[in-house]
């Protein structure tokens, strides 16, 4: 960018060591920069969850890099996969365990809707056992569409009252 | 190996047809003592799979076990049927004592098909939670489900959610098959007239 105005933003001339914001940028700037996921990779998905965490994709561009397999230090969970019943209930235990605040991204036909898995067996939409944040459609998913659901999170993590929330509960 | 070879030895023992590779009928008490006598003395070292196949509620005998051997010297297939003796409560001896992979074959036999192997040191579920009221794979389950309780009470509470049938919207879905356009032979349900929201037309198939 080129432009002769130098003064637009931080001057430590005439701000001194000031920075005037607001609390809900300041918190949800730090939140959205650094997402921990909680790798819930329960079927083929996951493979492009991996890719997607390695070098050609690289999910560290956008502060989520650090898959916790602890919920305790996790902030998103990624359900990459089929969700059958009898995990479900685990899933929605490591879910209750996540310090809040705490988003899901349901990546992949299988986790949004049950995918091709219309079946005994099958949780049908893992939005039935946790509340979803985004959802990525494909079969799988691409890495690019993954990172793409991490942008529109980080999106809406900007958008969302933290202050408000953090000074009143 | 052929079933007159076997026959000296296990008169039970008759010929099934096939259309690959040599299979023979045995009856469900020979089992471990036939299977044994082709492990040690024929050479069929391998137990490929166990698996079990339901022939509907009203064929008798409903239930057929049936065990896929290999040679690995000989690089032969054999197959090894039998018919469950009792349709309520099928059961035949177990094998796990000469094939330790057959334990868990014979525990995904029992969850789907509801067969229990005599002697098993421990048949439990291994696909479907315990205490799972159903099997899945015999006839007259439907491929949806049937709504069940989960079973972790504290979730169940917080969130209410139950294992439901699967909507079928036209399902299940099948693929074209020799289709060359991807597009086309992808799976899918071949009626989408109705789904979750839209019930199915009354008089559809
Ligand atoms: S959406 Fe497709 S790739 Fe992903 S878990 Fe389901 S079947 Fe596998």
């Amino acid at each position: 960018m080129v432009s002769t105005n130098t003064e637009l933003s931080y001057n430590s001339k005439i701000e001194g060591e000031v920075i005037v914001t607001r609390a809900d940028a300041v918190v949800n700037w730090i939140r959205s920069n650094s997402m921990w996921p909680m790798p819930m990779g329960l079927a083929c998905c996951a493979i492009e969850l991996m890719a997607s965490a390695a070098s050609r994709f690289d999910i560290a561009r956008f502060g989520a890099e650090v898959m916790r397999f602890s919920p305790r230090q996790s902030d998103v969970m990624i359900v990459a996969g089929t969700v059958t019943y009898k995990m479900a209930t685990s899933l929605r235990r490591i879910y209750d365990q996540m310090a809040s605040p705490k988003w899901v991204i349901a990546m992949g036909a299988c986790a949004s809707t049950g995918g091709m898995y219309r079946s005994y067996a099958v949780l049908q939409g893992v939005d039935r056992i946790v509340p979803v944040d985004i959802y990525i459609s494909g079969c799988p998913p691409r890495p690019e569409a993954l990172l793409d659901a991490v942008i529109k999170l980080q999106g809406k993590i900007r958008r969302e009252p933290s202050a408000r929330k953090l000074f009143t509960a | 190996m052929t079933a007159a070879e076997l026959k000296s030895q296990f008169p039970g023992v008759t010929e099934r047809p096939s259309l690959d590779h040599p299979a023979v009928n045995v009856a469900a008490a020979d089992i471990p003592a036939l299977l044994q006598h082709l492990r040690d003395a024929a050479g069929f070292n391998l137990l490929a799979d166990v698996t079990a196949v339901d022939w509907s509620e009203k064929v008798s005998p409903r239930f057929t076990v049936v065990y896929h051997l290999y040679s690995t010297s000989q690089h032969a297939y054999l197959r090894v049927a039998a018919d469950c003796p009792d349709n309520a409560k099928p059961s035949v001896p177990t094998v796990s004592h000469l094939w330790a992979g057959a334990n868990w074959h014979e525990r995904e036999a029992y969850d789907m098909f509801g067969i229990t192997f005599d002697g098993h040191p421990d048949l439990r579920r291994i696909l479907m939670w315990d205490g799972y009221p159903y099997f899945p794979l015999r006839k007259e389950f439907p491929l949806a489900g049937i709504e069940t309780e989960l079973p972790d009470p504290e979730v169940v509470a917080e969130t209410g959610v139950k294992a439901r049938p699967a909507p079928m919207a036209g399902g299940p879905f099948v693929a074209s098959s020799g289709e060359m356009n991807l597009g086309v032979a992808e799976p899918r349900a071949k009626d989408e007239s109705w789904n979750e929201r839209r019930p199915k037309p009354e008089g559809s198939e």
